[in-house]
């Protein structure tokens, strides 16, 4: 177990196993968001209230359910780069921001897409919209604090502290609506109960849960791929890493 | 495991440890604070204040709905079951704004404890379903009664 974790350490080793993953589960992904959507948005049936409005849950509880997971993922990142001072963890903490706040900002927008019409508003400051808000702008700050570093070791030292102070941001999320009356439903998929979701709309929206967290995991390597090189580019292995791929396309 | 890590893992979990106690103390000190809403059991109970813009919730009592012949003016009941409020609103209601169904509304009681609102925003369930099922639903419970 301890060997894995130490080649995970690894830069060569990470880029190598992560393009061999990419190779498959990059179309698997697409599969299945290809499915989900057309399952979705075509042929689930109506609701009986919002009529075909309801739909956008097909994105929405998605990129929520993901932009949070996603969370726990660089906030993990930050603590094994804090206590064992590993340079990979610090890529995939940096890679995940700002996925994590395109995921934030597409379940923000689409909700207020859907809250235009069903609820009246657009935006309303309860207490989920407003806790997502704070989501957003945590990602935000973690990105941007990055930046405001030239040092790249004090910026993943301060982006591991702010990323694991904001945790405590996600459970107030997820409880946000049972905790506090707001104006957002509770949860419609339980998990100790009975979904309140008739199963015909619960199968693809489970199967749209599922390939937005492959999504995720395709970007976050490519991503990781992509910082990698620009961190390791003068090393020995990725200039013979290049001049390999040079030869190949020569041939 | 490294006595230097320990201690790194030492100041993860206190970092972790620490800001849930302070945003828990800050949920704590701002409970009231936090909810969107006024239950009309709060507002009966003189919880609410008058003469300020506050926001109610609950459900649309059935038969309650008056509408205007020559307005837009509404007025219904809204309860939660332990008590009911009336409320009145001159304007578009939105689509899912139904007997029966949840609603929030936005405004300012007067005198005589009925809500002057100037915002009704409809608080939508948690429960989807094909309108086959919903239909099919009703039946029974309305042979079962």
């Amino acid at each position: 177990m301890w060997s894995f974790f130490h080649k995970l350490g690894s830069p060569p080793w990470l880029y190598a196993i992560s393009g061999k993953i990419l190779q498959w589960l990059l179309p698997v992904t697409l599969l299945l968001l290809a499915v989900g959507a057309v399952w979705g948005l075509l042929y689930a049936p109506a609701d009986f209230r919002q009529g075909n409005s309801y739909r956008i849950i097909f994105v929405h509880v998605p990129a929520s359910v993901v932009a949070l997971a996603g969370y726990y993922v660089m906030a993990t990142a930050g603590a094994i780069s804090l206590i064992w001072k590993m340079k990979m963890a610090d890529v995939a903490m940096r890679s995940c921001a700002p996925i994590g706040a395109a995921l934030t900002f597409l379940a923000l927008l689409s909700g207020a897409v859907w809250g235009k019409p069903t609820w009246g508003t657009w935006w309303i400051w309860d207490a989920r919209v407003t806790s997502m808000l704070v989501l957003f702008f945590l990602y935000v700050g973690v990105i941007s604090l990055y930046e405001a570093f030239d040092n790249e070791v004090a910026a993943a030292r301060a982006c591991a502290v702010l990323s694991l102070v904001g945790t405590v941001n996600i459970p107030i999320i997820y409880k946000s609506v049972d905790w506090w009356y707001s104006l957002h439903q509770p949860a419609s998929i339980k998990f100790t109960e009975e979904s309140s979701m008739h199963s015909d709309m619960l199968a693809p929206l489970l199967l749209m849960i599922v390939a937005f967290y492959c999504l995720f995991i395709c970007s976050l390597l490519l991503y990781m791929r992509g910082e990698i090189l620009r961190r390791e580019g003068t090393t020995h292995w990725v200039r013979k890493l290049l001049l390999d791929a040079g030869d190949a396309h020569a041939v | 495991m490294h006595p230097v890590r320990k201690q790194r893992l030492l100041v993860v979990l206190f970092i972790l440890g620490f800001s849930t106690l302070a945003v828990g103390l800050v949920a704590y000190g701002l409970r009231g604070n936090i909810n969107l809403f006024f239950p009309p059991a709060d507002i009966v109970a003189g919880k609410a204040p008058l003469g300020q813009p506050i926001r109610m919730g609950g459900m649309v009592v059935e038969g309650s709905v008056i509408r205007s012949e020559d307005s837009l003016r509404v007025q219904f009941d809204v309860t939660d079951y332990a008590a009911t409020v009336t409320a009145v609103y001159v304007g578009i209601l939105p689509d899912l704004f139904a007997e029966g169904q949840g609603v929030v509304t936005a405004g300012v009681l007067d005198g005589q404890g009925v809500l002057q609102a100037s915002e009704v925003l409809a608080k939508h369930d948690e429960n989807y379903m094909p309108p086959e099922v919903a239909e099919a639903l009703q039946k029974s419970a309305g042979a079962g009664s």
